[in-house]
């Protein structure tokens, strides 16, 4: 296959190596079934059917392919959970929530390469044995969803969907489903209550994992749009040649999406762990505005803890272990995870020396706030509160005892919840108030009381929040 | 409440994504046809999406009330929803929705957690906040109607509604 050539401007950078994005902005490209064909589409999973369903997963053990919504877990260790007596259907279903803030690259597969997701869902589906297969799209794709359901259109007509697929005993549907605006439809066993007509509350783990009892009380998996994406490209190069790709344990490559206070914020595919921090602000992004220097990071989604510039962290490699700074840290699950923070969902922030790290705090806060699904009562009240805090403190209402009072309810919810967004609505409250002490000390001297400092605050808290 | 054929074969159509025991799965969709059609879900709605599904009323209105997709009230005739996320607020969307306000003549005073949606008094645009759009690298981003629109900065606001005269 040629080298694609892309759109002036979105030319891939030097460093990236693009696979899931290969047809991202890509001169003469569009969404149909012909232009996917001529590209040699729909060759992997013609390939799979010739294999047997559980060669195609040991394919993806052997990648080591780890799944890019969140967790980083392995993606043919969680096909591997579906109970080996089953005789109830098995689903599939690809995570296209994409919510998590900081992250918008299921975005672009979605409106430029649809088949490219359906082919990674039919070779999975093939894999764990799911005759339906449903695509959770957010509601605020409405385009994508309109892109995809025209693709699964397509690929119907082409014979690709239905009843013997290909000429063989596989049969598969597709169907897109789309959300309501709810962040806690991307957590798995939310999003499956609301494919059940429900509102999405999460679900308790154990015994409600979704491999075992999912989808009407069936074995189902879920997996993110580009974790499914890759199964097409493992199954193509096969598992031994993708695990070579990236670096051990993080193997493959992924999207890193960067924002902020770059000069060019954007999206980079790169092979995990081939790029640290540093290159990737300085030489993919070019570097801080001018006049401005990086004062922290935020490395994947809103939810991961924040990193300082001026930190430095231990981590283990090859050679045993050493102590670097934030911009030699490798972009890899298990460094960040080292470094005490996530690679998450790839959702990189950038933040400069200009930003109050209070008024960021809010602002990630008041989002936690919102989407509490509400069920638990330490984020419900933990995720106001906290955002509460913040309010005040910008709006020059802060107390001595607020900077304490911040960590202890971030402290509280942590652990003790039904789903991960009690982690998520913490770590960064918890983070941000560790390592930027002075910055929220700052807040506490009362001062402007009832002059609202932040038009977000005032605006977004109207009706909820306390009179000072 | 006048339901249209197409609407009601739609409809049948979304239910059948589902295994014929699970139809609940279909409200999500039959709730978005409805938006579609009538701009906003009411009680008669609601009802009608209830009977289709065999389920009471209120196992329908609590998805209304807990989605913020989804809306009791009219909207204006071109519905805005500007992003307020972090990489979005640092892009300065809070001086994009000023402007957007000030150029179409929209109060937001009043709205609140529960009441999120302010109306220009000549009905035409309608607005409110939202999270997270998943296109933080452009922004500040936002979605009139169904069209997505980036780096909307406080200048770009006239255009903007321009596009919708
Ligand atoms: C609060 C919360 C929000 C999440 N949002 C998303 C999301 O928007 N997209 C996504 O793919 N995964 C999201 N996840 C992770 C999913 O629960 C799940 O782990 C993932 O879809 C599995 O796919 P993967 O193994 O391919 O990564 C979220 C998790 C939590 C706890
Ligand atoms: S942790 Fe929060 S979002 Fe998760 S179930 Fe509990 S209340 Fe809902
Ligand atoms: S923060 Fe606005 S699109 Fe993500």
């Amino acid at each position: 296959m040629a080298n694609p050539r892309y759109i002036s401007g979105k030319t891939p950078h030097s460093r990236e190596t693009r696979m899931i994005f290969r047809n991202v902005d890509r001169v003469g490209w569009n969404p149909s079934i012909e232009k996917y064909l001529e590209d040699g589409g729909y060759n992997s999973f013609k390939k799979s059917l010739k294999m047997t369903p559980s060669e195609v997963t040991d394919e993806v053990k052997a990648s080591g392919l780890r799944g890019r919504g969140g967790a980083g877990f392995p993606t043919g260790v969680k096909w591997g959970f579906i109970p080996p007596n089953n005789s109830k259907p098995v689903y599939l279903i690809c995570n296209a929530d994409e919510s998590e803030p900081g992250t918008f690259k299921d975005r672009y597969i979605l409106h430029q390469d649809p088949h490219q997701l359906i082919e990674g869902i039919l070779i999975s589906s093939y894999a764990v044995g799911a005759k339906i297969a449903y695509i959770y799209v957010r509601e605020e794709f409405p385009e994508g969803a309109v892109i995809l359901e025209r693709a699964i259109e397509e690929a119907r007509r082409a014979g690709l969907l239905g009843k013997k697929i290909a000429g063989t005993g596989f049969e598969c549907e597709i169907y897109v489903h789309r959300g309501a605006g709810a962040y806690i439809c991307g957590e798995e066993t939310g999003l499956i209550e609301s494919l059940e007509g429900k509102r999405p509350y999460p679900r308790i783990k154990p015994p409600y994992f979704p491999a075992a009892l999912g989808l009407y009380m069936c074995p189902t998996i879920v997996n993110n749009v580009e974790s499914l994406c890759h199964v097409k490209h493992v199954i193509s190069m096969g598992g031994d040649k993708y695990s070579r790709l990236g670096t051990p344990r993080n193997t493959g490559t992924r999207i890193l999406c960067v924002s902020g206070d770059v000069r060019k914020p954007g999206y980079f595919e790169i092979e995990v762990g081939k790029l640290t921090m540093g290159e990737l602000i300085n030489d993919l992004c070019g570097g801080m505005k001018k006049g401005r220097k990086l004062k922290a990071v935020i490395p994947g989604g809103s939810s991961a803890k924040v990193l300082r510039a001026d930190e430095t962290y231990t981590i283990r490699d090859g050679e045993g272990e050493k102590t670097i700074g934030l911009s030699d840290i490798p972009m890899d699950f298990d460094s960040l995870a080292a470094c005490g923070s996530m690679a998450g969902s790839g959702g990189v922030i950038v933040m400069d020396d200009s930003r109050d790290m209070a008024w960021v705090l809010n602002n990630i806060n008041t989002f936690y706030a919102h989407e509490s699904c509400g069920q638990c009562t330490p984020c419900r009240e933990g995720s106001l509160w906290m955002k509460k805090i913040t309010d005040r403190m910008l709006e020059g209402g802060g107390v001595p005892s607020d900077v304490e009072t911040l960590a202890s309810v971030g402290d509280n919810i942590a652990g003790r919840t039904i789903c991960a967004f009690g982690e998520a609505c913490s770590w960064p409250t918890q983070s941000f108030v560790a390592k930027f002490p002075e910055e929220f000390k700052k807040h506490t001297k009362r001062r402007n009381v009832g002059k609202a400092l932040n038009p977000e605050a005032k605006v977004a808290s109207a009706g909820i929040k306390d009179k000072h | 409440m006048e339901i249209p054929k197409e609407l009601e074969k739609s409809a049948d159509d979304a239910i059948g994504h589902y295994p014929p025991e699970e139809k609940r799965s279909a409200a999500l969709p039959l709730l978005h046809l409805v938006q579609q059609e009538f701009g906003f879900i009411n009680d008669d709605a609601i009802s009608w999406v209830a009977d289709k599904l065999a389920v009471e009323p209120i196992k329908i209105l609590e998805l209304v009330t807990f989605y913020p997709g989804f809306r009791q009230k009219a909207p204006g005739e071109y519905h805005i929803r500007v992003c307020r996320t972090l990489s979005c607020a640092m892009a300065g969307c809070h001086k994009t929705m000023e402007k957007i306000c000030e150029i179409a003549g929209i109060d937001r005073s009043k709205v609140s957690h529960h009441d999120p949606i302010a109306v220009s008094s000549d009905g035409k645009f309608s607005i409110e906040f939202a999270e997270c759009l998943a296109s933080c690298g452009t922004g500040p981003v936002c979605l009139v109607g169904d069209d997505f629109h980036e780096e909307v900065k406080p200048e770009n606001a006239k255009a903007l509604l321009q596009q919708y005269k």
